[in-house]
């Protein structure tokens, strides 16, 4: 198909009905209103459902309770929404369903702003919810990648009985670029053998999240945690740049990893070995390429639109292979390319060999001074 | 290549659309382009702005802080912007709304009497176009042909009885740029 100059949240949007998403429950909230506003009339006119729900909550529960049929479902919200619905997140995990979540991602804490953020990268990926339950987030850095982890998310859904996680930003669904859609997929016809379906004569078919014997409930997260580790041994995605013989390696996801790449593409002009590591999927996380990329690194600098979330996963990951620095903007504010610049020719003037714990508290020293600058 | 072009104004003028229109331009001409609008609560009837940056590689960063160039249709985006173009960029500026001059020396300034253009010209939701042939003469960057193929290939058939009139307002507003940095150079 031709490309089309698309705007993120529409092209979500369509790459969900496109996969076959049968049934969408949402409640509206900026900046992710157009991908709700694309489902209101797509889904009425193929004729699947669409229900504008009352709250997050109940778009949670309603996503739920449909994903029990083993249809293809989903829901859309931006952070203080996606909070919301951490209750009904758990129980969806609980009772082992597929579903598809799009959190395009603003500022927080709190109400916040409508401001692109990555603040949810923590609530995301190591889970909002109680129990030990674990999603797969996936984080697109363009309008295309956008859709082509859409599509992949009902995939993965339905082949683990799991919750996928588009993560993205205000920026992400609010901009155009040019992209191109997949061909409509035809709807499921095979259910799975756990779905209800309200047949009558088989043999009953019960899901549930309650385990009233501790044994029971043992027995079930025994099963989440194995098929997890079928899931961290088949789904790791990641993008790599000008790694071949990069000294300093930038890590960034989502809107954070274009950024950075503009800041690299200029060091790169001044004759800085500087690469980008950008993962796609958040989790599983790409432990062992990043260890293997941190043992031919003199520095890391990992860059997000949040206080370091990711930052603890790669110090974690990389077991001091080499030092781990981070720059980052909070509360809406995306960096810009020469903040970046700045950082990279910071640490090529001198790189420490140990920052000894003091990571956070020397960014935010130097973040004020940027601030002040302005 | 990289260039980027900020569009501000307020609400009504076209501004997105403007926006749009280069997107299309670019993405047609096989260049990587990103269209990224202010959607703050500030949109609600007052000041908007949309940032365009076209490439001919993929797009990193998605907005800028010094663009390449600035439509300033409207005097609070002047004000805004003046001070942030990037040296010798190009600030295209709506005469017909803006009296005063840019003070910056080290800009390249066009001034458009762009509102009474496409009065002149028939309907004055022109102004935009009038403004985006203004850089697309003053940049070089998008071929005037190529922006025209886009903008009928995109423009839904209904509204196609008033690409004539765009036609002549993108023209209008390139020749204008041409002149002026003609003089000026």
């Amino acid at each position: 198909m031709a490309k089309e100059l698309l705007k993120g949240n529409v092209a979500m949007a369509e790459a969900a009905v496109r996969a076959g998403c049968e049934a969408y429950f949402g409640y509206p909230i900026t900046p992710q209103t157009e991908l709700l506003e694309h489902m209101a009339a797509r889904m009425p006119e193929l004729g699947r459902a669409f229900v504008q729900a009352e709250s997050e909550v109940a778009a949670i529960n309603m996503v739920y309770g449909a994903a029990c049929t083993g249809k293809r479902v989903m829901t859309t919200s931006s952070s203080p929404g996606v909070s919301l619905m951490m209750e009904g997140i758990s129980y969806i995990a609980g009772t082992e369903v597929p579903m598809v979540l799009i959190d395009v991602m603003r500022g927080g804490p709190g109400l916040g702003n409508i401001a692109p953020a990555q603040g949810d990268y923590t609530q995301m990926v190591h889970g909002g919810g109680h129990g030990d339950y674990k999603t797969i987030v996936l984080a697109p850095a363009s309008v295309q990648e956008a859709i082509d982890l859409t599509a992949l998310a009902f995939d993965l859904a339905d082949k683990y009985r799991a919750i996928v996680v588009v993560l993205a930003d205000g920026s992400l669904g609010q901009m155009m670029e040019p992209a191109e859609l997949p061909e409509m997929q035809p709807l499921k016809k095979q259910l799975p053998d756990w779905a209800i379906t309200g047949e009558p004569g088989r043999d009953r078919r019960l899901l549930t999240s309650i385990y009233l014997q501790p044994e029971d409930e043992e027995t079930t997260n025994i099963r989440l945690q194995r098929r997890w580790m079928e899931i961290e041994a088949n789904e790791v995605r990641y993008q790599e740049y000008f790694l071949d013989d990069a000294e300093i390696v930038l890590v960034g996801f989502g809107t954070a990893g274009r950024v950075a790449l503009s800041a690299i593409r200029h060091a790169r002009a001044e004759g800085i070995k500087v690469g980008l590591f950008r993962p796609v999927s958040l989790s599983p996380f790409p432990a062992e390429a990043l260890r293997l990329v941190a043992r031919k690194a003199k520095a890391m600098l990992v860059v997000e639109m949040n206080a370091g979330q990711m930052l603890n996963d790669v110090r974690l990951v990389t077991q001091g292979a080499c030092p781990v620095d981070f720059y980052g903007r909070m509360g809406g504010v995306v960096p810009l390319p020469d903040e970046i610049l700045s950082e990279i020719m910071r640490l090529a003037r001198f790189t420490p060999h140990d920052l000894n714990g003091h990571t956070r508290a020397a960014w935010l020293d130097r973040l004020e001074v940027v601030r002040g600058a302005k | 290549m990289q260039t980027e072009i900020i569009i501000a104004g307020f609400g009504g003028q076209g501004v997105l659309f403007a926006g749009q229109v280069l997107a299309y331009a670019a993405m047609d001409n096989d260049l990587h382009v990103t269209w990224i609008p202010s959607y703050g609560p500030e949109m609600r009837g007052g000041t908007a702005n949309c940032t365009v940056i076209i490439g001919d590689e993929p797009i990193g960063a998605p907005i800028v802080k010094h663009p390449k160039a600035v439509i300033a249709l409207n005097l609070p985006s002047l004000d805004k912007y003046e001070p942030l173009v990037a040296e010798n960029g190009i600030l295209l500026v709506n005469s017909s709304l803006i009296e005063r001059k840019v003070e910056r020396p080290d800009v390249h300034v066009v001034y458009v009497s762009a509102n009474e253009i496409a009065e002149r010209l028939g309907d004055k939701r022109l102004t935009n176009m009038v403004m985006v042939g203004a850089w697309l003469g003053a940049s070089g960057v998008l071929d005037m042909k190529a922006v025209q193929t886009s903008l009928k290939a995109h423009l839904p058939a209904k509204h196609h009885k008033l690409l004539p009139a765009n036609y002549l307002a993108l023209e209008e507003g390139a020749q204008i740029a041409r002149e002026t940095l003609a003089q000026a150079a």
